[in-house]
This record gives C-alpha cells, sequence and structure tokens, in this order.
C-alpha cells in the first residue's frame, strides 16, 4: 500500500532489458552494428514512450536520470535560456519538493517565485493562476496530480492559459504518468517530467518531453547526447526498460484504471466507515485512481506507520517526524489542515499487484492500529477512544 | 530510513503502564501535538518513593518508547534518584535512538522531571534539586526543542 514511494519492475519489463546488460552492450553512438542496434534500440524506446503522452514526434522526448533530474532540466534550463524575456515563476505551494528546491535555488539567483495557493481540496485556481501572470513571467510549473494527496489538477485550462499568454508551460508528471491519460498536445503542455520506475520500469531513468520550439539550456555538459540537451553515455538497459513500461503502460491503462478505482473507492469508504473521527485529504473524485490519504485525530502518522508494519500493511504519511525537515506536510498545511491534524496522515497507493483481500485486510486493520494509538494519547479523555 | 532498536520497537509494540493515576501526586506534561508530540506522565508518591508511574503520549514510535521506557526506569525510585534520569539515560535503557530522534521525540525525561516538579510544588516544598539539575544542563527544560 505504498506504491508511490517505489514500485516493483514489473517482470515482462525486466525480460526486455536483460539482453541489453550482457550481449547487446553497444554504445548508440558506435557505427557498427552491435552500436547501431542499441541506436535503434533506444529510438524505439522513445517512440513508445512518445506514444504514452500523444507526443508529435518521438524526438521531443530527452532520456534523464529520472524525474528529480528532468524537473530541473525544465526549470533550470528554460530559466537559463529566457533570460532575455524575464525572471518570474508561476507555481504552486504544494509542488513536490524537486520543484520547490529547483525553484529555491532560482530565487537565490534573482529569480522571482509566485505560489499559488490552493483550496481545501488542493486545486489551484486556474483565474489566481492568469492574474499572476506578468510581463516577466517565463515559466508556469504545475503538477499534473499531487502525489500526496492525489488531488488531479485542471491541466488543460492551465495550460490554454499559457498558450493565450505565451508562457512556457511544464507540469510534473510523476505521479500522474501511466495512471491518467496524458495527452501533452491536447493539454498545451510544453515541457512534462516523469520518470520510469512510476511505470513499473526500472529506477534510474526518466525522461522529459520538450515541445518542438520549445528552447532550454542544458545542464549536464559533455559529449552531447540526447541533442546535445543531456550529455552522457546512455542507460541503455533502463531506456529499453521504460519503454517496455510504457507500452504496458499504453495498452492496460484504461483496464487497470478503472480496476484500481474501484479498489479505491471501496478503500475509502471502508475506512471513513469504520473508524470515528477520520478525514480524507484531497478530492473524493478527482484523485488519482490509486491514492487515499486520510487524516486521523488524536495520533500521530509515523506511530500508525510503525503499527501497520506490524500488520504486515506498508503505509506512508506525511507528519513531521518521518521528513528531514520535522515539518508536517506543506501539501495538507496549503490546504488549511492544522499542524496538529496534519501529523496524522496515512497515504495508502496501491498499484498494479494490489488486490481485492489487500483493501479488505488493510480496512480490517488499520481501525486497529488507530484504537490502539488512542489507548495512549493524551488527547483524547480516557475510556472515549 | 535509520530504523529503531529491537528494545525501542519492544516498548512500542507492548507499551508499560499506560494510562492514568486516580488522583495522582503530580502531573507532568511536555511537547505539543503542532510538532508531533506530546507527552503527560502521572505519578503517585508514598514517603518519598515513586510507588505507580503511569504515561499517556501522542507522537512518533521513539515518543512512546521513551515515555514507556522511563516509567520502568522511574518506577520504585526516589524522586532525588528520578531527577536524575536524563534523556540520554533512557536513549541507552531502548539500546539507542536514531539520530534524528535523540532531541525531538526524547521526552520522557522532561515530563518525568516535570510531574516531580508539580509533585513539590504542590507540597510546597523547594526544587532545589531540579533547578540545580536544570543548571547543570542535565533537565533541558519541560518544553520540546523541536523548532
Amino acid at each position: 500500500m505504498d506504491y508511490a514511494s517505489s514500485s516493483p519492475v514489473d517482470p515482462r519489463v525486466i525480460e526486455a532489458m536483460l539482453p541489453y546488460f550482457s550481449e547487446k552492450h553497444g554504445n548508440p553512438s558506435s557505427v557498427h552494428q552491435i552500436g547501431r542496434e542499441s541506436f535503434e534500440a533506444i529510438e524505439d524506446s522513445r517512440r513508445k514512450i512518445a506514444s504514452l503522452i500523444n507526443a508529435e514526434r518521438p524526438d521531443e522526448l530527452i532520456f534523464t536520470s529520472g524525474a528529480t533530474e528532468s524537473i530541473n532540466l525544465a526549470i533550470k534550463g528554460l530559466a537559463f535560456r529566457r533570460l532575455d524575456k524575464g525572471k518570474h515563476i508561476v507555481t504552486s505551494k504544494i509542488e513536490h519538493i524537486s520543484t520547490m528546491n529547483a525553484l529555491k535555488f532560482l530565487s537565490t539567483k534573482g529569480f522571482k517565485i509566485t505560489y499559488l495557493p490552493v483550496d481545501e481540496f488542493g486545486f489551484v485556481d486556474p483565474v489566481a493562476l492568469n492574474d499572476a501572470i506578468t510581463r516577466e513571467t517565463i515559466l508556469i510549473s504545475i503538477s499534473y496530480a499531487n502525489g500526496e494527496v492525489g488531488t488531479i489538477q485542471n491541466v488543460g485550462e492551465i495550460g490554454k492559459i499559457a498558450r493565450d499568454q505565451g508562457v512556457t508551460f511544464h507540469v510534473d508528471a510523476v505521479a500522474a504518468i501511466g495512471k491518467l491519460s496524458i495527452d501533452v498536445r491536447k493539454d498545451g503542455i510544453d515541457l512534462l517530467s516523469f520518470s520510469s520506475n512510476d511505470l513499473y520500469g526500472p529506477k534510474g531513468v526518466g525522461a522529459l518531453f520538450i515541445r518542438k520550439g520549445t528552447k532550454i539550456e542544458p545542464i549536464i555538459h559533455g559529449g552531447g547526447q540526447e541533442r546535445g540537451l543531456r550529455s552522457g553515455s546512455e542507460n541503455l538497459p533502463g531506456i529499453v526498460g521504460f519503454g517496455k513500461a510504457a507500452e504496458i503502460a499504453k495498452k492496460e491503462m484504461e483496464v487497470e484504471t478503472s480496476r484500481l478505482t474501484e479498489l479505491r473507492d471501496k478503500l475509502i469508504k471502508g475506512i471513513l466507515k469504520k473508524t470515528e473521527n477520520v478525514w480524507l485529504n484531497g478530492h473524493p473524485t478527482k484523485r488519482l485512481p490509486n491514492n487515499a490519504n486520510f487524516r486521523f485525530k488524536f495520533i500521530e502518522g509515523e506511530s500508525l506507520v510503525l503499527r501497520l508494519s506490524d500488520f504486515g500493511i506498508a503505509s506512508a504519511t506525511s507528519s513531521a517526524c518521518t521528513s528531514k525537515t520535522l515539518e508536517p506536510s506543506h501539501v495538507l498545511l496549503a490546504m488549511g489542515i492544522p499542524a496538529a491534524d496534519a501529523q496524522g496522515s496515512l497515504l495508502l497507493t496501491m498499484g498494479r499487484w494490489t488486490q481485492n483481500e489487500d483493501v479488505e485486510y488493510v480496512i480490517d486493520n488499520v481501525p486497529l492500529a488507530v484504537d490502539f494509538l488512542r489507548k495512549l494519547s493524551p488527547l483524547i479523555p480516557q475510556g472515549d477512544v | 530510513m535509520k530504523m529503531y532498536s529491537r528494545k525501542c520497537m519492544e516498548h512500542f509494540r507492548n507499551p508499560r503502564n499506560v494510562g492514568t493515576i486516580e488522583n495522582p501526586d503530580g502531573v507532568g506534561r511536555v511537547g505539543n501535538p503542532v510538532c508531533g508530540d506530546l507527552m503527560e506522565i502521572q505519578i503517585k508518591v508514598e514517603n518519598g518513593i515513586l510507588t505507580d508511574v503511569k504515561f499517556r503520549t501522542f507522537g512518533c514510535g521513539a515518543a512512546i518508547a521513551t515515555s514507556s521506557m522511563i516509567t520502568e526506569l522511574a518506577k520504585g525510585k526516589t524522586l532525588e534518584e528520578a531527577l536524575k534520569i536524563t534523556r540520554g539515560d533512557v536513549a541507552d535503557a531502548l539500546e539507542g535512538l536514531p539520530p534524528i530522534k535523540m532531541h525531538c521525540s526524547n521526552l520522557a525525561a522532561d515530563a518525568l522531571h516535570a510531574a516531580i516538579k508539580d509533585y513539590y510544588e504542590r507540597h510546597g516544598k523547594k526544587l532545589e534539586e531540579y533547578e540545580e539539575r536544570k543548571k547543570e544542563g542535565l533537565i533541558d527544560g519541560e518544553k520540546s526543542t523541536k523548532t
């Protein structure tokens, strides 16, 4: 129940990758036969991934080491390229730490960042976004969906605003890729960051979609691979696995998304029904099909995760105790949830191998873990659990 | 992430002396739910000896394990002995705590000392021992040090 932090690699992906560790080891830049085969394998992956997001051309995709690098390349690469136009970037208060810290870095270099607030569900208001744009604005960076509370933004509408205002639109699609049908053309997306592991592909490989005509500076310099935008020898087995993962995701997404949505709704309903003083974080329906996020009053999230771990349930929390900053989740705080309540959050994320009986087991055991901790809690009167 | 010791998990799974005492002789409450930890220790004192110590804690695994451990360490001790129990003693008794937890969640000694202070105050007694320990830096005060 913790697919959001890491997903297993699909066995079909591993099978596709294996030859590229040994016999098919050629450097795609080499002109000999095995080099040529490697080149072809990479281009085949590029086509599969382009098709997953409905990119017009495969060469709009650049391979990176993962989503963090893609996000850094998109944001810094665009910022350094557009110094002539201005130094203003618009984002939201609930972005992933990769975006937040890349922007924080840019703010030390003279860039001005507008962090848009979100409503109680975590939605960015497109009108407020439109109003935040100035003549200096070079980039809008918003997540397709929030990995923590699951809220899916109105990306198409934001894309239209970006297009009308002539501002580049970057989308962090880490949480959404493979789960929602992303269409970079329809949604007016100029830059899209995501990684292979989000699709049950291997770790250590990601991609950045760069719409034809959108210009960015590289942040890694070297031998000029990936059209000069991302130097370094290609991670051949990783890219092959990424391509295979994208192919499977595209083929199975429709069935899988409806299966997960059903499990998600069962999980949410079950937990809310069987426990007192619990709320759903995020929107009941406009949320990722695999995401359920709750907050339980009177208890703290890390101890809940530990207790569930004893029941064999892997889960996550956004409490301060599990974060490096010792602050509760900036996402929950931005949604107006009081800090003390944000401490009691529980994030359950499902995936390709989650079955109905897993969900039932979780519904049965979460209340036990919550009761155990509430019996210890000084925040409720004795016996009133 | 760096895991809790076996001893720590054992106390987390089977916390000792949970609850409240009827007509306690002293109550100590430290921390703040906004920071993620709130501990309450209640004590019963007879002839200067802690005959009963109970806790209730809102917090992470370390907060619960340290609370449970301090009740075991303190029970049967004289007030003077109990005031000498430090945060370090609690962590040692639990076979160590992850470094990040050493300060933020290791409040149990403070909660115990606050309960003893409360006992002294109720009896109009001086807190020489307590103040002295505080001066020596062995008691960090009653508030969470988490920032």
